[in-house]
């Protein structure tokens, strides 16, 4: 199982732009994403624009990424590129 | 009738009345379908991607920010997590267009839950849900007018990013909506377009469509059928308003000379053209956390120096009041973590509490700021956030002294600590009243809820009594005692705070040439007697006409 640690830098937080672009990368990758805090909690859906602006993560909080399968690490490393993207 | 709400785009817009109200009625609860689920799935799915699809054309039509926020719609459309549900209550029998409803209100109460920015966005998903209704079952959604009528006020509960993509500042004289606040789409979409508007105004869809409607989206005011007088007065106001507070320059100071320098609030060296162009005449609140959010680690001490001294010679001979570190609560920073988890953050380990846990961090930030500040040609000032008693105080000043810093504040922004402020000033060369928080723990309101933001009005008697006491101790000592806050950038309000002895008054710079101008126009004894007309009231409304009472010219300004 693949993850990735990200701090989140938008000054948005993981909504508006930054969460869209997140959410479209992530729907294109074949396997299952999730998200998560870093601090725990609800582990939401990485294609799921909904749950992922549900889960409220604010500039500077640290978000898990999962996936796992053939290519994720390499999804992996996009989709933490645009989380720590100001 | 006469109409009040929050002005959030400024300006005079008058014009006929369009109410943007229907709505599409709410599928009946219990309707089911034929009885082919993958039939009526399909039709759900479809009608989604059509939605998805018109909405994404809107907004590549439209381009620009637009374009970014219906295409975040359009993927809300297709989200997998709605098309799940939908599909999982048609499998149980229920009729699309129900499905489709119930799905939805699932997803917005979760939204409206979390309050904020997102309870805004909870209006998106309700354009959304009933744009996807309306292809379900067949019906038009109701338009704008076609383009090339004359130009008229724009009236809805809420607006969403699909109302206004295609508007242009042409089409539309003024925005008025019934919901909404600051940050709403609405007020987005009109400041992008330089078009008033007016947000949570009360009644606003009770207006009969076609009426003529002036609207002011500054003082928030709405009028339905104005006379032409009206209109020109309204009109020349704010001309007279924007000419008298251009004509206004210099450094902040009152009618009779008393000065008042007017400083501004600032995030990074990003902001300081923004405050320079603005005539602020140094920075009263440098908040150096946001130098540093989604950072791992503390920024080594050239990049802090860099930061801090692009300030100083941003000023020279000015003042510079950095803040430090105030991480904690709705700003956490990676290298500041608090002790233990905490059910309640704003009255958990933030500001100088979480310093005194890290002191490394601190003695790293001070002596950054120490190097940036000497030979420099601006003052440097040093403050701690959210320091709650004498003690703490002490040892703060004690860490700056250690550092070579020579002058050092502390905000206040703790009730206890504005109760002795006399005490925490002979610990310190000044002190700076932060209202935002000071209100918010005064009034045991959260400042980020909209339902309890009439405790938050800065012209609360008790938070005016709290700013006195505070800006009283601070003279008693003969040391500068400054205010920094939302309750700074109310012009009227500059003037209370001027005569309650403010030694200098810091807020965002677009405040600043309206509260030099309102300055300008009154003599210090006109502010003392607007601020002690103010304490003597009991409301926050009643306090704003008192105060106004005794400054005739905010009138005449339009402010």
């Amino acid at each position: 199982m693949g993850e990735r640690k990200a701090t989140v830098a938008a000054e948005v937080g993981l909504h508006a732009r930054p969460a869209a672009t997140f959410v479209q990368t992530a729907m294109k990758a074949p396997m299952d994403i999730s998200v998560a805090k870093v601090t725990g909690g609800q582990r939401v859906n990485g294609k799921s624009i909904l749950q992922i602006m549900a889960l409220d993560v604010r500039q500077g909080e640290t978000i898990v990424i999962t996936a796992e399968g053939e290519g994720a690490e390499e999804v992996l490393d996009q989709l933490a590129s645009i989380a720590s993207t100001p | 009738m006469n109409l009040r709400g929050v002005g959030v785009s400024p300006g005079i817009g008058h014009g006929p009345a369009y109410l943007l109200t229907a709505r599409v009625p709410e599928p009946p609860e219990g309707a089911t379908h034929a009885g082919d689920a993958d039939q009526e799935k399909e039709r759900a799915v479809l009608a989604l991607a059509q939605v998805a699809g018109e909405l994404e054309a809107r907004g590549d039509r439209a381009g620009g920010e637009a374009r970014e926020i219906l295409k975040a719609q359009a993927l809300m459309a297709e989200d997998p997590g709605l098309v799940v549900k939908i599909r999982s209550l048609i499998d149980r029998g229920v009729a699309a267009p129900r499905a489709v409803h119930e799905a939805f209100t699932k997803y917005r109460q979760v939204l409206a839950g979390v309050g904020g920015y997102l309870g805004e966005r909870a209006a998106d998903l309700d354009d959304l849900r009933d744009r996807v209704i309306a292809q379900l079952t067949g019906q038009e959604l109701p338009g704008l007018p076609p383009a090339g009528a004359a130009p008229y006020v724009l009236v809805a509960h809420d607006l969403a990013p699909a109302d206004t993509a295609l508007l242009s500042g042409q089409a539309v004289a003024a925005f008025v909506t019934e919901e909404g606040g600051p940050t709403s789409h609405t007020a987005i979409m009109a400041r992008a377009l330089g078009v008033p508007a007016v947000v949570a105004c009360a009644g606003a869809t009770t207006l009969r469509p076609g009426v003529e409607v002036l609207v002011d989206g500054t003082s928030g005011e709405v009028r339905a059928r104005p006379t032409e007088s009206d209109v020109a007065r309204a009109e020349s106001v704010d001309t007279a308003r924007q000419a008298a507070i251009d004509r206004v320059t210099g450094p902040g100071r009152t009618k009779d000379g008393h000065p008042v320098p007017l400083l501004a609030n600032v995030g990074g060296p990003g902001d300081l053209d923004a405050a320079l162009s603005c005539g602020a005449e140094g920075v009263g609140l440098y908040r150096t956390e946001f130098l540093f959010l989604g950072r791992p680690d503390l920024p080594d001490a050239e990049e802090q120096e860099r930061a801090y001294r692009a300030a100083l010679e941003a000023f020279p001979g000015g003042q510079v009041v950095v803040r430090t570190l105030d991480a904690g609560a709705d700003k956490p920073l990676a290298f500041l973590p608090p002790g233990s988890s905490e059910p309640n953050p704003a009255l958990g380990e933030r500001g100088l509490r979480l310093l005194r846990a890290h002191p490394d961090v601190l003695e790293a930030q001070l002596d950054a700021l120490a190097t940036a500040g000497a030979g420099s040609a601006g003052q440097l000032r040093v403050m701690a956030p959210m320091v709650t008693t004498a003690e703490e105080a002490r040892w703060f000043a004690a860490a700056c002294r250690a550092a070579d810093l020579p002058v050092a504040g502390v905000m206040i922004e703790v009730p206890a600590a504005a109760l002795r402020a006399s005490d925490l000033v002979a610990e310190v060369d000044f002190v700076s009243a932060g209202t935002n928080d000071l209100a918010q723990y005064a009034f045991a309101a959260d400042r980020e809820l909209g339902a309890l933001s009439e405790l938050h009005d800065p012209w609360q008697p008790a938070l005016l009594d709290l700013l006195a006491g505070i800006l009283t101790a601070a003279a008693r000592a003969g040391k500068p005692g400054g205010v920094c806050g939302e309750a700074a950038a109310d012009p009227g309000l500059a003037c209370v705070l001027a005569g309650l002895g403010a030694a200098s008054l810091s807020m965002g710079p677009a405040a600043l040439p309206a509260v030099r101008a309102a300055l300008a126009y009154h003599t210090l004894e006109q502010c003392r007697a607007a601020a002690e007309s103010a304490r003597a009231a009991t409301t926050a409304a009643d306090a704003r006409a008192a105060a106004r009472a005794h400054l005739p010219e905010l009138e005449a300004l339009g402010l």
